[in-house]
């Protein structure tokens, strides 16, 4: 044994388990010994049924439908060879229906920890070639397990979601496993960053796991999210229409905004999300990564001279103030095809990921309405919790008037993205571009709401309203308004009435944006910024 | 300035006071260099000089011919347009007026608004540059009526010159060869026959009403002047209702190859040599150079002489240039005279030592030519490449539009001269002429005018429009035009099914997925490099093999990757290749040694998922690059039908319709604006993902459109 217990050390880990061979010359006149190589044996087993599981048929089908099984997920997600495993051969423990037959090791989902560009990650897959991916009390318990132990060493949750729903042989239980779910999301959320990744089904009462963890992503045509699938649609309201329409990729990364991004397969979801892990912080009590940079922090960009357009009514791209800012153009896109009025994402500077929001006057001209505020509150929050500094570029003509608004709730909404800038403690930097107008100038991250820096380009004007609408109300009934529009112009339509005022802290060459804003990360670094201690406070949701 | 010396020990003091001066101008923000370029006509400081002069025009050409004006001594003023507030020649000049909107009529073509201008500024004297108002007459009467000096040639020149006819009329008079033709019309098959014979076979035969190559034969001999009279004029008759035809010399391959002159208020007048001009597209020259390959010592004194008689018969002055076709035998016929400085000026400057724009600015002031026939050499040999703003993989090249959010000229190399008028950050608009740059470059030989070439082609970063440094370099190097061997014809002969790309060797391959493999290993080794991070209970060590599969085209390649000390070793197939690690993946041009060769690539654009695009000898490839673990499973995953590109164009927002730019039947390309929506004081410029015909426009300018409404159906 001496020996075998040696080879164990020394041999790496895939032939581990052939010392039994080595064992039997040596101990097979032990019936003990004898014991334990059969435990070995079924050790073995055991693995070699987990690493399959629900066999190979059901690998292949799971294949056929364009999706990796959960365990090839996890390989590709990982760094290689660093996922280590947990409870790989638990199982089920429902009797009823004649499941005590039908056990496989590991039961329906693959759970642990690994690396993700040498930076530790938990996760779990769920496993659909097992009875669907379907959530039974030990599935629970499984993904459980390893949320709370991110918990205690604050790092990720990501969540690779295939499953058909609810273990229905084991009733009640199941909803219970739900709840302890939904409950971890719940206390995880804003101390580490929680990830979902949808690859396959998720419907009914498991959706609102991915609906509480900071970033829900889609796999186009494979991925679905949905209370009630179209059959009980049908049945329910008698609409008719395909699961794609209902909750496919497509519908909630523009329709419904509950996802934030889609894929195109499998492979690309999980490499893009290797990448996109790379811009966040292990957990609450971690700074900002910052990742070694290549680009030039202090090098001028004169490109952003030139993007502004001379109208005023002129429309033009946000993105390209916002990827010619960043290093190495690097933007990672939050939401792009959702209330496009609002750009948010990830950029890094001088290698510091920074958390960015932007007006997008070619979109709706860049005004705030219910979906851009939701959107950009959700993501101004993220970016708080977990100490990223944002960086807000504005040019907003304001809150989006209207029935459809205001019955909707924009005041109720466009409060939740005031709310959120308000509270944020972590370093604001914005910068007017263009329109800083009404009330949306105030929420845009504004000196008032504690901005540490505060920029105003030479094409910005900050003011009440547009020129049209302030001298229509001002000179009601008199003759020659467009004179008073002219003087309106003329003494509002720059960025000065906000300088003097100490408003904005400088109006500054848009060529200079980059460097400045790198300075400024540097010095605010050390900010230390609390909000009075209360239980939490109350956003209008 | 090395070689300034040597040239003219009499002019050497100055010389050096031109170059200092130069010098110190470039650090201010010119990008033109002619630091290694000799001069013959140094500017004399004591020479009298206008005091301010307004140059009527944009782009490179306002520039160069600001920085001559300012070295000389001479005030410069630039006009503009509204949408080049911002240009490169508004910030050179010591002035700037603005002159209208964008639009070219308004603007650079708008007469009363330029003589505002000068009026305005004190302008003694307007440089036209080429294009817009270089050529218009009525111009230039407008500007001796007010007392201004044009600098340029006489209204008489210009009026001559200006008529296809009588240009020819006047340059046969001055004993210009002209290409041999009958006038009148031809009665017959017969009197063509006759015709055709007096003339000298092979002759074109062509209907007086043509175009297009309708109603166009060549005829060899007598039998196909008879067959080509009867056949072009039942073409004729039908294609145009006009059966009159003519007769003239057919020119077999021909080379456009044109003579530079300078003539002066004083009857006197000297040519500069030729310029090669053949390469072209569309009547559009791409590739210039001086002196030609073609043009020996004889024919060259011919042309000239020729040219200089037709400047003396028109008491020509200033720059003008006189163009020729010339056939495979040496004869040359006159085509047409430009009377203006050429786009292509500079290769003749870097050959003779001349600064035309200089002479130019002389002459007008009344100065005598100081140069002398005899004191214009041809040193070296110099290549210009015209870089534009456009898709060479269409039709030689389709406009495209855009912002240059990278620009970068590639003057780090000596004798590269680039004349160019924007900046990064400019825009290339639809309103100007998409031409980005004049690459110049110079050399002893013409061989080494083309390595420089390419050295700069290679490392001109440009990026934000599509450009046709692709077709350029490939030309440089293509046998024909390396040997000389070119004519009019050469594009649509090298490249019969358009221009495809450069097309890659083996070893080229292999280079390129060897930068690929690299690129991706160095990203992928920053991947793991944090600075702040918390010290890990996971230990990682930095990845340093890669099993890569790079796919290039169709073909998919597997590329082993070590690194080993400063070098990344590629092992793909049997071969290995030692690629140096100096690769900054922040720069836009990765110069390294391949197996110890120095090599420049471009890396144009990368993400975290293995798409890279780089620039290998002009042209870009796109590459996929995955490890061979995400490469197996990616292969697993099913293809995705292709997206139906839509046949509408909605509202985006609820709004109202200012203009709409089609109507039911046009054909709509890709990217063009058919309809205006203006919301929220913001218009929104509504353009087609896919080219097409339109079938409903179901708006008008005025309606009220809500979200999603269809605006504009296509077939």
């Amino acid at each position: 044994m001496a020996l075998s217990s040696a080879s164990l050390v020394i041999l790496p880990r895939c032939i581990r388990w052939n010392y039994g061979i080595f064992g039997v010359q040596f101990c097979n006149q032990y019936s003990t010994a004898a014991h334990t190589l059969r435990v070995n044996q079924q050790i073995k087993e055991k693995r070699k049924r987990a690493l399959l599981g629900g066999g190979q048929s059901r690998i292949d089908a799971q294949h056929k439908k364009g999706k990796l099984t959960a365990r090839e997920r996890v390989h590709l997600l990982c760094d290689p060879g660093s996922f280590v495993e947990y409870d790989m051969l638990v199982e089920h423990t429902c009797s009823d229906f004649g499941m005590e037959k039908q056990k496989y090791p590991g039961d329906s989902v693959i759970t642990g920890h690994g690396l993700i560009n040498g930076r530790i990650a938990y996760m779990f897959s769920q496993d659909f070639t097992v009875f669907g991916g379907s959530l039974s009390s030990i599935h629970a318990k499984k993904i459980c397990k390893i949320m709370d132990q991110a918990m205690l060493v604050g790092a990720p949750v990501i969540g690779l979601n295939d499953s058909g729903g609810a273990r229905i042989q084991e009733g009640v239980e199941s909803l219970a496993g739900y709840a302890d779910i939904f409950l971890r999301n719940v206390l995880s959320s804003g101390v580490i960053p929680q990830i979902s990744l949808i690859m396959g089904p998720c419907a009914g009462g498991a959706v609102y796991s991915p609906a509480m963890t900071d970033f829900t992503f889609m796999v186009e045509d494979t991925s679905y999210l949905f209370i009630t699938g179209p059959d009980v649609v049908k049945s329910v309201t008698n609409e008719n229409v395909t699961q794609e329409e209902l909750g496919g990729a497509k519908t909630h990364t523009t329709t419904s905004g509950v996802a934030h991004k889609a894929f195109h397969n499998d492979v690309d979801a999980l490499l893009q999300l290797r990448n996109f892990l790379g811009f966040l912080p292990l957990s609450n009590k971690d700074p900002a990564p910052i990742r070694i940079c290549d680009d030039p922090w202090d090098r001028d960009v004169p490109t952003l001279d030139t993007i502004i357009p001379q109208e005023s009514t002129e429309a033009y791209d946000m993105l390209d103030v916002v990827i010619n800012v960043v290093d190495e153009r690097d933007f990672f896109e939050i939401m792009p095809n959702y209330a496009k009025n609002i750009i948010i994402g990830f950029g890094r500077m001088n290698g510091r990921t920074v958390g960015i929001v932007g007006n997008q006057p070619k979109s709706a001209a860049g005004c705030l309405d219910i979906n851009s505020s939701v959107k950009g509150a959700r993501f101004v929050r993220f970016c708080d919790a977990f100490n990223i500094p944002i960086i807000t570029f504005v040019d907003v003509p304001g809150f989006l008037p209207g029935t459809g608004q205001e019955h909707n709730g924009i005041i109720r909404h466009g409060a939740k993205l005031l709310y959120a800038f308000a509270e944020a403690t972590v370093p604001k930097i914005t910068v007017i571009t263009r329109k800083g107008y009404g009330g949306a100038y105030d929420v845009m991250s504004s000196k008032h709401l504690r901005g540490d820096v505060n920029y105003a380009w030479p094409t910005a004007e900050v003011a009440v309203m547009g020129a049209k609408g302030a001298t229509t109300i001002l000179f009601k009934g008199k003759p020659d308004v467009s004179k008073y529009e002219a003087e309106y112009v003329e003494k509002f339509g720059n960025p000065f009435p906000a300088t003097v005022r100490g408003f904005v802290d400088d109006i500054i060459e848009p060529r200079t944006t980059r460097w400045r804003i790198c300075q400024d990360l540097d010095l605010l670094s050390t900010k230390n910024l609390t909000n009075p201690r209360k239980k939490h406070g109350n956003i209008p949701l | 300035m090395g070689n300034i010396a040597a040239i003219r020990g009499a002019c050497r003091a100055l010389e050096n006071v031109c170059n200092a001066s130069y010098g110190n101008y470039r650090s201010i923000s010119v990008s033109s260099s002619y630091a290694s370029t000799f001069r013959i006509d140094p500017f004399d400081q004591n020479e009298s000089h206008f005091e301010k002069i307004l140059i009527a025009n944009r782009g490179e050409i306002a520039c160069r011919v600001i920085k001559t004006a300012k070295e000389m001594g001479i005030k410069t003023v630039a006009v503009y347009s509204m949408v080049d507030n911002n240009a490169r020649h508004v910030h050179l000049a010591d002035e700037a007026v603005c002159i209208g909107p964008a639009v070219t009529r308004e603007s650079y073509l708008n007469i009363d608004h330029i003589m505002e201008a000068v009026t305005k500024t004190g302008a003694q004297a307007v440089h036209p540059g080429y294009g817009f108002l270089s050529e218009n007459a009525v111009f230039v009467e407008k500007l001796e009526a007010a007392g201004i000096s044009f600098i340029g040639p006489s209204v008489e020149s210009i009026n001559g010159m200006g008529d296809k006819l009588e240009s020819k009329r006047l340059a046969q008079a001055a004993g210009v060869n002209t290409i041999p033709g009958f006038d009148g019309i031809v009665k017959d098959a017969d009197h063509c026959v006759q015709i055709s014979k007096s003339i000298g076979y092979p002759v074109m035969i062509k209907a007086s009403a043509g175009g297009g190559g309708k109603g166009m034969r060549i005829a060899r001999n007598d039998d196909d002047a008879r067959d080509g009279f009867r056949l072009a004029s039942q073409e004729a008759a039908a294609s145009f209702g006009d059966d009159r035809i003519l007769v003239e010399k057919f020119i077999d391959k021909p080379r456009h190859i044109e003579i530079q002159v300078l003539g002066d208020k004083h009857g006197n007048a000297i040519y500069l040599n030729e310029r090669e001009c053949s390469i072209q597209r569309r009547n559009q020259k791409v590739i210039e150079e001086a002196p030609s390959t073609f043009v020996d010592e004889e024919t060259r004194k011919a042309m000239g002489e020729q040219a200089v008689s037709l400047c003396k018969r028109l008491g020509y002055y200033s720059a003008g240039t006189v163009e020729f076709l010339v056939d495979s035998q040496h004869n040359f016929y006159f085509l047409e005279m430009n009377t203006r400085l050429q786009v292509e000026h500079p290769v003749t400057e870097y050959i003779t030592g001349v600064d035309l724009v200089h002479q130019m600015i002389r002459v007008a002031k009344g100065h005598p030519l100081l140069l002398t026939q005899k004191d214009i050499p041809i040193k070296g040999w110099a290549i210009e490449s015209r870089v534009y703003s456009e898709d060479p993989y269409k039709n030689f090249g389709l406009p495209s539009i855009g912002r240059l959010y990278k620009y970068i000229e590639p003057l780090h190399i000596p004798n590269v001269r680039c004349d160019s008028g924007i900046d990064e950050g400019s825009e290339i608009s639809i309103y100007y002429d998409p031409m980005i740059c004049k690459l110049v470059c110079y050399g002893n030989t013409r061989n080494e005018a083309i390595d420089t070439s390419l050295k700069a082609l290679d490392s001109y970063v440009i990026r934000g429009v599509t450009h046709n440094i692709p077709l350029l370099r490939d030309i440089l190097t293509e046998k024909k035009f390396v040997n000389g061997n070119i004519s009019t014809n050469y594009l649509s002969e090298v490249y019969p099914d358009g221009f495809k790309g450069r097309q890659l060797s083996n070893t080229d391959k292999q280079h390129i997925l060897a930068i690929a493999a690299c690129v991706y290993s160095k990203m992928d080794i920053r991947s793991y490099k944090f600075l702040n991070e918390r010290p890990s209970t996971a230990k990682h060590k930095d990845p340093s093999n890669w099993a890569l599969i790079i796919s290039l085209f169709d073909e998919e390649l597997l590329c082993n990757v070590k690194k080993v000390g400063n070098e990344f070793r590629v092992q793909i197939k049997t071969d290995t290749i030692v690629v140096e690690d100096n690769i900054n993946l922040s720069s836009p041009l990765i110069q390294t040694n391949i197996s110890g060769k120095p090599t420049v690539m471009q890396l144009v654009s990368k993400n975290a998922y293995g798409k890279l695009q780089i620039v290998y000898q002009g042209t870009m490839f796109t590459l996929t690059v995955l490890s061979d673990n995400a490469s197996k499973f990616l292969k697993m995953m099913p293809e995705k039908p292709k997206v139906d590109v839509s046949k509408v164009v909605f509202s985006p927002m609820p709004g109202m319709v200012k203009s709409v730019s089609c109507e039911v039947g046009d054909t709509i390309a890709e990217g063009q604006e058919v309809c205006v929506v203006e919301a929220m004081k913001m218009q929104n410029s509504l353009v087609v993902g896919a080219t097409g015909k339109v079938k409903a426009v179901n708006v008008k300018a005025g309606d009220t459109v809500g979200e999603d409404d269809v605006l504009i159906e296509f077939e």
